[in-house]
């Protein structure tokens, strides 16, 4: 029952057997570079598309009752090492683009909130989300999935509470710590306008991440038919110790959705690349991009960003290694 | 009436300025839209998520693109018409 529901509802095998059976109707060999190839890009576009819908509604109907205003009052009734725990999981479940950090980042600091409980809420918020973790599930089993969230986690609770440590309350913008926040209570929904908002969030994800859906998929269908495993295995696999440091940095730069780095990350991983060097440029990919730390440069100054960063790409790397050790277990 | 459009200045922030400005003139009620893009002003009016939108006082949405017709209803709510 549980590999029933793993291969045919998670990862729609049956959908890769009507790909492939569409294909063939139409003249097209699979067991071709291209027919394999376009028999990738099919299915993987399909699936994602339809996982991505359903994820997107189900996540902010639940993120709509998590308003950024409910989970300040949340994280503010715990201490220490506790409210950096609490501060990590609510990152997962409270709705927020990069746009809207400042006011978040004003509303945590003037209600309060250590700086370092804010930071493990900035750290998981990107890298672990509800999506992910089903998305993961889907593709590389539930095993993978858990451990991840659990490692993300354990970036963000660690990453805030080293903040605290290292004192950094002057590296933060005047501007920020001279705000006056009121609280509020945040808007009443109604069921209604939980349901509208989550269609909302559907759709406007769907335009926004579609592109770099076919972006991934299209190289992901290029690696897992083109690229010779040796290559793959050289430079990710087995025999270079620095595959994880080196997916990182690339990783870090590149700016894409979960949804759209997950088919290259699917298709190397088949290849012979390690999973731990294959999830490490996932979470660089996901957690660090330009536009937020644009935005996040703007509250804070230079040196607390650049030690947000370190902390990030250090977490990252010391997660990949995990994970290749673990791999064995895991998949 | 007095409408706050708030926001940072992002696409999302765009679109609920220009939906708004089109309720108000849809509507025919009298009023301002005023777009606030200062992070320390939003703060003191107790907004976290943008784009907000407030009509007088109240903060009636955050974190949304509304659609011109939903606005519509709100101000129309708000002024008890």
């Amino acid at each position: 029952m549980g590999t029933f529901i793993q291969n045919e509802i998670l990862a729609m095998h049956w959908l890769n057997r009507l790909v492939a059976f569409l294909l063939q109707t139409i003249g097209i060999n699979i067991k071709t570079k291209i027919g394999g190839s376009l028999q990738f890009f099919f299915y993987d576009v399909i699936k994602i598309t339809i996982l991505l819908c359903l994820l997107i509604f189900l996540i902010s109907y639940i993120q709509s009752y998590f308003p950024p205003e409910r989970s300040r009052k949340i994280m503010g009734r715990f201490h220490g090492i506790f409210a950096n725990m609490i501060g990590a999981l609510l990152g997962t479940v409270t709705p927020f683009c990069s746009c809207s950090s400042i006011p978040l980042f004003i509303g945590f600091t003037s209600a309060g909130l250590p700086l370092g409980v804010t930071f493990s809420f900035l750290i998981s918020s990107p890298m672990v989300d509800l999506g992910s973790l089903i998305l993961l599930m889907g593709i590389f089993g539930y095993r993978v999935a858990i451990v991840y969230v659990i490692m993300g986690l354990l970036i963000a609770i660690i990453g805030g509470s080293l903040i605290e440590k290292l004192k950094l309350d002057d590296e933060v913008e005047d501007f920020i710590k001279n705000a006056r926040a009121v609280e509020t209570r945040g808007v009443t929904l109604t069921k209604k306008d939980r349901l509208d908002y989550a269609y909302e969030q559907m759709s406007s994800t769907f335009k926004k991440v579609f592109p770099y859906i076919l972006l991934g998929v299209g190289i992901g269908a290029i690696i897992h038919n083109w690229i010779p495993e040796d290559m793959i295995e050289t430079i990710l696999g087995n025999k270079n110790p620095f595959g994880v440091v080196l997916a990182t940095i690339v990783g870090v730069p590149m700016y894409a959705d979960i949804f759209g780095s997950i088919p290259v990350a699917e298709a190397l991983l088949s290849k012979g690349a390690l999973l731990g060097t294959v999830l490490s440029f996932m979470m660089a990919v996901t957690t660090l991009s330009l536009p937020s730390l644009i935005m996040l440069r703007k509250a804070i100054k230079p040196k607390l960003l650049g030690i947000f960063i370190a902390i990030c790409v250090v977490g990252i790397i010391v997660v990949g290694y995990l994970f290749n050790i673990l791999q064995p277990l895991l998949i | 009436m007095r409408v706050r459009v708030l926001g940072g200045g992002c696409k999302k922030c765009e679109a609920l300025l220009k939906a708004t400005k089109e309720a108000l003139a849809n509507t025919g009620l009298k009023g301002e839209v005023e777009y606030i893009t200062d992070f320390s002003e939003m703060a003191s009016l107790g907004i976290m998520t943008t784009p907000a939108l407030m009509l007088d006082d109240e903060i009636v949405s955050t974190g949304r693109v509304l659609k011109t017709s939903d606005i519509e209803s709100l101000m129309i709510a708000h002024q008890g018409l």
